[in-house]
Parts: structure tokens; C-alpha cells; sequence
């Protein structure tokens, strides 16, 4: 990966091109937003319905016809593929998101006050305690599986790994000169946190959050699979891979399919993930 | 030393506490009666209140945490409503095939990424290198329960080597029920030595560029040794501390992994007692998950003061 680090000698602002002259993260890139633009277009290029039945074609192979076959219900399984993708996605991106308020919240407060800092770290340290799924799973029953509660489920879950990666950045900026010059010319705490911290906090937390967004679309997975997260009518990968668990024998490319685009999803989410990171974070871009 | 020792001992037990009080908590956030909950919508008001009262929630919260914390320390974890048995019998019951599902897939996992982490490291940038980096990446991208059905559908299913499901009926020997954790153990430690190997060749790469390992070249000595008395025995102790959280993630992948292959163990308890809302089993088998996890990363603590002296916490 460390072949094209083209050592230009003026900073380049635009990050997107930065991390497209890396080809394995220009690959990931590309794969992703592929992903992203069929899941969106999915109802206008879907060749067929997610939902209507058609008994006569039940699990037919792959075909001119039927790209990637056809399920139990004679559903065809590419359409349904890119339909789960805008589910799949869509939670992905909500969990991201929250994840990344709270953590970021946690993160910024216990890392500048340090009063706040033994406590919530403590916190963080008892969340990140218990295996995602798990934790997940838990939540989910508590709060009834619906596709809000999986989003705040695992939202709860990755914060706690936002929130240690914004915080150990900002024990490093809150003691740089700046922020010590602006809190000399009495500029008030919330604007020093926002312009100054905040800012400085951004690239790893993009890099983490990058992580976070592959994590949650293997664990949405985990949960839909096992019937504990989303309502299994709702065409999402992991709710496929479980109907065609059942049709292994007759029917393998039920499951096949849902499970090679969340192989393709998560690995591009990856390769993102290790460019960026290789750019925005040099301190940790050591091979791992 | 001890002045170490015993600050870390504080700070596992605060964060032993915050665990038993979230565990305590996620419950307490159900919308509505949990009692109610629990019971489904076929429930009578008798019933629900038969239920409330078992299960103490007419006490305030504050005294029910108090209870359930006494209860706790004497080693109670509750009673499971549909099993009708203590939840820590429920769990010592569906123990066995956990433990060596865990184990075996520990192992698996270690037997490739160790070997393959330190070539990787060794070779580094060589097509053997990026061969490997990238099967890692691709392997730690994979759903482990698909995998679980890729390995379903072609040694059980088409070649019929082994069983799709169960763990041999009630009579099953020994060697029997290991049959049937075989295609689990595989498609778990696969799946983790992703992990484990990005990690092994992260810290091989750390240290055979050190001054001593150079100084151990120049006395002539075998690469081998070199690699392996050298560079591999300091470069062990970040890698034993991966394999040993991996033990303890390794849980998550058993909830999945079990419910794939209906291997009665305490993977599979859990997500049975998510569907049937038997709270006080899922209570119990998240402080028993996260209590290990904080017990085993309060060890490697313990053992990173004994073996490295520069260690201060």
C-alpha cells in the first residue's frame, strides 16, 4: 500500500482526491458508492418486485432471467438483494451517525474537563465490556425489535469506541499553544471545543467512524439473521441469508448472494477505512 | 508493584459495578411493564402481577437494585421464567459446547494467524505478504455465519460428512459431540484469525527492525533464531493480549454461530430467551460475558506488571 504515497509537496485540500490517488481505498471507494447508488435506485432498476409472490418461478436458479435466482416465494433474489442494500444501508449510516454525536459528546467533554474524565471513561470502559452483538441483542429485547431500536441499539454500542478515540485526541489539542492562546484572550469554552478541538479531532474520528459504518452492517446482519432485529418482511441481507438457510440444498444462491454483497460491502467500507486512515492518521498507519 | 496491583484492582472493581448497573438498567428500559412484556399479549392481569411480584418490581427501583446486587454477591443470578430453573443452572447446562466451541475456534484461529502473521511479517511487501494481508482483510469481512452455511452447504449437505445440526441426542459420546463442532470451530476460527494475524504481523514488524535483533543477525546467528528467540518472544506479549480478548469476543460469534448449527449452548440460550423475553436469563448471561471480559483483561493487566517492568499503572 505504501507504493503510491505521492510525496507532493503542497497540501492538497481536497480529501476525496487525496484518497483517490491510493488505488486499493480509490477501489473501496468506488465499489461503495456503486453499492450506494443501486440501493438508492434500486425501486427505478429492479427488475422485478421485492414483494409480489410468484409461486410458479419458486427457486429457480440463476438465469438470463433471473440473475441471481429466484427464493421460496418465486421472489427474485437480485432485486431483492438491492432493495435489502437500501435497509442495510440506510441503518448502517443512522447508526453511524448517532454513534458519532454521542461519541464525539463523550469524547470531547471527558478528554477537555478533566474533572469529567475518570467517570465517563469508566463508562466506556463497562460498555465496551460487552461483545457488540451481545449488547446489542440485549437492548434490542428491552426496547422491542423494530428498525429505530436496532439504529439506537447499536448506536449505543459504538459509541463508546467514537467516543475513546475523540477523547485521547483531544488530551493531545487541548494542550497545544492555540488552544492555550485562546483561552488566554477569554474566548468562551463552547467555541474553543467547536473551532478549535472539534476540528482537530475530525480526521480520526472519520477514520473510526469509517470502521464503525463496516461494524454495523456485519452486526445489522447478525441481528436480522437471527430474527432479533429488524421485522423479518423487511428485505434486508441478513433476513435473506436466513430464509435461505433453510433451502441450502435446493436453493443455495438465496443465501449466497445476500451474503457475497455484505462480503463486497464491508471489505470496501475496509479499504476506505485503511486509506484514510494511512492519510489522516500517520501516527497509526504502522501495517495493522 | 503492589501500589499498581491494587490501583488496577480498583479500577476493575468500579468498572465490575458500572457493568452490573447496566446490566440492571437495559432491562429497566423496556417501554411499558416488563412484567407485561414478558408474558406476551395473551396474559391475564393476575398473571402480570403474579409475575411483578417474583420478580420484585413493586419495589422501588432503588431497593430492587439493591436486591438484585445482594442477590449477586450471594451468587444468585435470578430464576429464568420459562426454564423455571436459576438462571446459573440454565447456563452451566448450556456450558459444555460453548467452552469447546470457544476453544476449539481459539485454537484453530492461533494455529493459522501466528505462523501466518510472522511470514507476513518476515516477508514483508512479497507477494506472499500482500497474498495474506488481503485474505486477512477479506476474512475479517466476512459474516461468520454465512461462512458457517458456505461450509453447511458443502461438507454436510452435498458431501454429508457431517451433521447440519443438533449435538448428537441426549446419548452422544464424547468424541461424538466433537463431531459435531467441527464445522462450527472452522467456520468461527477462520473468521477470527483476521484478527489475530493483522495483529501478529503489526507487532512482529515492530520489533524486527530493533537494534537488538540487528545485533543478533551480526553474531551470525540462524535466522530462525533470529525470528523466533528474538524477535517473536517481545513481540508476544501485545499478541497473547489480542488472542486472550479474542476469547472473550469470541461469545459473539457463538450466539450466531450456534443458533446456525443448533448446538444447545449458551449462545444459542441467549437468543432463545431474547425471542421468548425471558429477561433474567439475558441478564445473567451479559454479566457473566462482560465480567469475564473484564477479568481477563484485569489479568493480562496483572500478568503485563509481571513480566515487563517498565509497566506502571
Amino acid at each position: 500500500m505504501a507504493a503510491i504515497s505521492a510525496s507532493a509537496p503542497h497540501r492538497e485540500p481536497n480529501l476525496l482526491m487525496r484518497l483517490a490517488r491510493r488505488p486499493t481505498a480509490f477501489v473501496g471507494l468506488l465499489i461503495i458508492l456503486t453499492i450506494a447508488v443501486l440501493s438508492i435506485l434500486a425501486p427505478w432498476i429492479a427488475p422485478y418486485s421485492p414483494i409480489k409472490l410468484s409461486v410458479a418461478n419458486r427457486l429457480n436458479g440463476p438465469s438470463l432471467e433471473h440473475f441471481f435466482g429466484t427464493d421460496d416465494m418465486g421472489r427474485d433474489v437480485f432485486t431483492r438483494v438491492l432493495y435489502s442494500g437500501r435497509t442495510s444501508l440506510t441503518v448502517a449510516v443512522a447508526v453511524v451517525t448517532l454513534a458519532s454525536i454521542l461519541g464525539v459528546v463523550l469524547g470531547l467533554v471527558s478528554g477537555f474537563f478533566r474533572k469529567a474524565d475518570a467517570p465517563i471513561s469508566r463508562l466506556i470502559d463497562a460498555m465496551m465490556a460487552f461483545p457488540d452483538i451481545l449488547l446489542a441483542i440485549a437492548l434490542v429485547a428491552a426496547l422491542g425489535p423494530s428498525a429505530t431500536n436496532v439504529v439506537i441499539a447499536l448506536g449505543l454500542v459504538y459509541a463508546p469506541r467514537l467516543a475513546r478515540v475523540v477523547r485521547a485526541s483531544t488530551l493531545v489539542v487541548r494542550e497545544l499553544p492555540y488552544v492555550e492562546a485562546a483561552r488566554a484572550l477569554a474566548v468562551p469554552t463552547h467555541k474553543i471545543l467547536t473551532r478549535h478541538v472539534l476540528r482537530n479531532v475530525a480526521s480520526p474520528l472519520l477514520v473510526q467512524a469509517t470502521f464503525i459504518f463496516s461494524s454495523s452492517i456485519l452486526a445489522e446482519a447478525g441481528l436480522s439473521f437471527l430474527g432479533v432485529g429488524i421485522s423479518p418482511d423487511i428485505p434486508t441481507w441478513g433476513t435473506m441469508i436466513s430464509v435461505g438457510r433453510q433451502y441450502l440444498d435446493a436453493a443455495p444462491w438465496i443465501m449466497w448472494f445476500p451474503g457475497g454483497a455484505i462480503v463486497i460491502t464491508v471489505l470496501s467500507l475496509q479499504l476506505v477505512g485503511d486509506g484514510l486512515r494511512d492519510l489522516l492518521d500517520p501516527r497509526l498507519a504502522k501495517d495493522i | 508493584m503492589l501500589r499498581s496491583m491494587l490501583n488496577r484492582f480498583g479500577g476493575m472493581l468500579i468498572v465490575m459495578a458500572l457493568v452490573v448497573t447496566i446490566v440492571f438498567v437495559i432491562v429497566r428500559v423496556t417501554p411499558g411493564d416488563p412484567a407485561a412484556v414478558m408474558l406476551g399479549p395473551d396474559a391475564t392481569a393476575a398473571d402480570i402481577q403474579s409475575l411483578r411480584d417474583r420478580l420484585g418490581l413493586n419495589a422501588s427501583i432503588p431497593e430492587q437494585f439493591l436486591s438484585y446486587v445482594g442477590g449477586l454477591l450471594r451468587g444468585d443470578l435470578g430464576q429464568s421464567i420459562f426454564l423455571n430453573i436459576p438462571v446459573g443452572q440454565a447456563l452451566l447446562e448450556r456450558a459444555e459446547p460453548t467452552f469447546f466451541l470457544t476453544v476449539f475456534s481459539l485454537l484453530i484461529a492461533t494455529a493459522i494467524a501466528l505462523p501466518v502473521g510472522i511470514m507476513s511479517a518476515y516477508l514483508r511487501g512479497t507477494v506472499f505478504d500482500q497474498a495474506m494481508t488481503t485474505l486477512a482483510m477479506v476474512a475479517a469481512s466476512v459474516p461468520s455465519f454465512w461462512l458457517a452455511l458456505i461450509l453447511m452447504q458443502f461438507f454436510a449437505v452435498r458431501m454429508g460428512w457431517f451433521d447440519t445440526s443438533g449435538y448428537g441426542g441426549p446419548g452422544a459420546s464424547f468424541a461424538e459431540r466433537m463431531h459435531h463442532l467441527v464445522l462450527p470451530a472452522v467456520s468461527l476460527g477462520l473468521v477470527s484469525s483476521a484478527l489475530i494475524t493483522r495483529f501478529t504481523r503489526a507487532s512482529m514488524l515492530d520489533v524486527l527492525n530493533d537494534d537488538y535483533v540487528r545485533t543478533a543477525r551480526s553474531k551470525g546467528m540462524s535466522e530462525w533464531r533470529v525470528v523466533v528467540r528474538h524477535a517473536l518472544k517481545n513481540a508476544l506479549i501485545p499478541i497473547l493480549t489480542v488472542i486472550g480478548l479474542t476469547a472473550a469476543l469470541l461469545i459473539s460469534g457463538a450466539i450466531v454461530t450456534e443458533t446456525v448449527f443448533g448446538l444447545p449452548g449458551v449462545g444459542s440460550l441467549i437468543v432463545s430467551a431474547v425471542l421468548r423475553r425471558d429477561y433474567p436469563v439475558i441478564q445473567g448471561a451479559l454479566l457473566i460475558v462482560a465480567g469475564l471480559y473484564v477479568l481477563i483483561n484485569f489479568i493480562i493487566d496483572m500478568l503485563y506488571l509481571a513480566v515487563d517492568p517498565r509497566v506502571r499503572y
